[in-house]
């Protein structure tokens, strides 16, 4: 089912169950982080490890979904799932129009233009009356889901919060194991060629990169959800930085990378959270230390021992 | 006083200068990476950091061996491109064999570590550096009062990218240069060391960056955020300019400043955001850039 090969199968029973034990075991508010981090992670994933483009300005489509999903929950006090759809159209629309003007350059250009594009939605947030600029919106309530479920409670909140990501986890596996996602590695691999037979490449790029997007957005409206508060952190270029940094520790173009990556990178920010500018610092070493030493990164390299593809 | 569409004129003249002098940092940062995206073929995310980091040489000098300005302006980037050749000797050249992409990501983790260090040392609120003495004061031009400092930032600017400019395109270690941009290889098979070309190249770039910084010292407060606030609009202005030519680098960087000034006269709330709408309208009709040669 969804393409999962048995290694793969046997890892995702076991996240699963990760996923179900974990928040008896642990701070719950802390695994929410951790998932919505994870999904964002994915998402992420999909452009660079499957499509061969670094976005350095998701963090866009994250905190846009998270300020709408927080705006529409606080100011129309829509249902949960309406808010989390609509953080994930945000990021879809924003995702569609940036990325038809970034997929005309490929390579760093197109990095530096996500880039370039990522820090203009900033400053709009700055200046945009409905994000309330740099106090940004509080206490937003978690409301209902469905109308009935009250998502108040933590654990509450933990279930819903897991099903959204296992569920954007498996439609991104969905979308690579399909006849679109093997385009989408043809084209990471040769895009002349996929050209040469026929394939749209930039139409392939844009619509993987809105699909992306949208998933990006969802993250964002579940994070705002969770925590009550949508900031102009979501969008900064540093939380760009952030998943680009999650998804490369974890393994670039594997499946259970971006995951294990953000349980690595969240944790890392929770424990240094007191030394301040320290995150930066070790966030920076990991870096290069992935880069120079750790390409596979940690699930590529476990895959690469075990010689199977996770 | 003079009104120009409705503008004071001193108002207007006042917004222009400090464009100019945004796009005096425009145009010397984005050279430099112009220069070392042709003979690294990376972008070197670090900029930021390095030019920070020339802001902090000076900083240094002054307060902790009492070096002044002047000498600084020297010193400062002779210390930095030192640095950066270090980091390019050590680290960078062992990315060569690999995707451009893991170049970006490297020069990225330097940059978080440079500022990382730089907050934790020195906080994020700034430590001021003076203007000296000569530079103090105006002149009146006539039309408007000119401060000292800031024509001399343009005019320092202007002569550091024009300098640099004819070292590239006028003399024989520039045509060696150019040659070994386009063909490495060949140019090796010539005798000649292209790998020192590429230490120094990176360090030529990373030195123009920390002359910028130095030049920022006295008008921007010296503070770890300085170089990041500054390298997004920078990237935005390669991607507008092209990377191709290096007069192209300096014309872009000046003219996108002197359009953020008059964006600051006219729709101040724009006046942020303006570059980016450039590169837009940029990307759809000419999607190479300015002066970029065809993919």
């Amino acid at each position: 089912m969804f393409g999962f090969s048995r290694a793969q199968s046997i890892a995702f029973v076991v996240m699963v169950v990760l996923i179900a034990v974990s928040p008896f075991v642990l701070y719950p508010v802390f695994l929410m982080r951790v998932l919505c981090a994870a999904l964002f992670a994915c998402a992420f994933n999909l452009m660079l490890g499957y499509v061969g483009l670094l976005s350095f300005g998701h963090a866009a489509f994250f905190g846009m979904g998270s300020y709408v999903a927080a705006w529409t929950m606080k100011v129309w006090h829509v249902d949960a799932s309406i808010a989390i759809i609509f953080g994930g159209l945000t990021g879809a629309v924003l995702g569609f129009f940036l990325g038809y003007l970034a997929i005309r350059r490929s390579g760093i250009y197109f990095a530096m233009i996500t880039l370039a594009l990522a820090q203009m939605v900033y400053f709009f947030c700055l200046e945009a009356p409905f994000t309330g600029g740099e106090d940004g919106i509080q206490q937003v309530p978690r409301g209902h889901l469905f109308w009935f479920i009250d998502l108040s409670n933590d654990m509450t909140m933990y279930w819903v919060t897991a099903a959204v990501f296992i569920g954007g986890f498996l439609l991104v596996h969905r979308i690579i194991h399909s006849p679109f996602g093997q385009v989408l590695k043809g084209i990471r691999e040769n895009e002349p060629r996929a050209t040469s037979l026929g394939y749209r490449t930039d139409d392939y790029k844009l619509i993987a990169f809105v699909l992306s997007c949208m998933i990006a957005g969802v993250a964002g409206g579940t994070k705002a959800l969770v925590f009550g508060i949508a900031t102009l952190t979501d969008v900064h270029y540093s939380t760009s930085g952030e998943v680009v940094l999650t998804t490369l520790l974890g393994g670039l173009g594997t499946v259970f990378g971006p995951a294990m990556g953000a349980l690595v990178v969240t944790s890392m920010e929770n424990y240094l959270a007191q030394f301040g500018a320290w995150v930066t610092v070790t966030q920076g070493v990991i870096f290069m230390v992935c880069v120079l030493a750790f390409r596979r990164g940690i699930i590529g390299e476990l895959g690469a021992f075990l010689r199977i593809s996770l | 006083m003079i009104m120009i569409f409705g503008i004071p004129g001193p108002l207007l003249f006042g917004q222009l200068l400090l464009g100019l002098i945004n796009g005096a940092f425009y145009a010397m940062l984005s050279l430099g990476l112009a220069v070392i995206f042709g003979m690294l073929n990376i972008i070197n995310f670090a900029h930021g950091s390095l030019f920070m980091m020339g802001a902090f040489a000076a900083w240094m000098l002054l307060n902790y061996v009492g070096i002044g300005y002047f000498p600084a302006l020297i010193l400062a980037p002779l210390l930095v491109g030192i640095f950066g050749i270090v980091l390019e000797k050590t680290i960078i050249s062992r990315l060569y064999k690999l995707d451009h992409l893991y170049g970006l990501l490297l020069t990225f983790g330097l940059a978080l570590v440079i500022e990382g260090l730089f907050r934790n040392g020195y906080g994020s609120s700034g430590l001021p550096y003076r203007i000296p003495d000569i530079l103090q004061g105006a002149v009146n031009l006539g039309f408007m009062y000119m401060p000292i400092y800031r024509g001399w930032v343009v005019v320092a600017a202007l002569v550091v990218c024009i300098s640099t400019w004819a070292i590239i395109e006028k003399t024989s270690l520039g045509a060696t240069l150019r040659a070994a941009t386009e063909n490495a290889p060949l140019v090796q098979a010539f005798g000649v060391n292209v790998p020192r070309l590429i230490t120094l190249t990176y360090g030529g770039g990373v030195a123009l960056a920390a002359f910028a910084g130095v030049l920022a010292a006295p008008i921007y407060s010296v503070n770890p955020n300085m170089g990041t606030n500054f390298i997004n609009t920078v990237f935005a202005v390669v991607v507008i300019g092209g990377m191709g030519s290096i007069m192209g680098s300096i014309l872009t960087g000046f003219g996108l400043g002197v359009v953020e000034g008059l964006t600051k006269v006219f729709y101040p709330q724009a006046s942020a955001t303006v570059v980016f709408v450039v590169m837009v309208i940029v990307l759809l009709v000419r999607p190479r850039g300015l002066f970029g040669k065809a993919a």
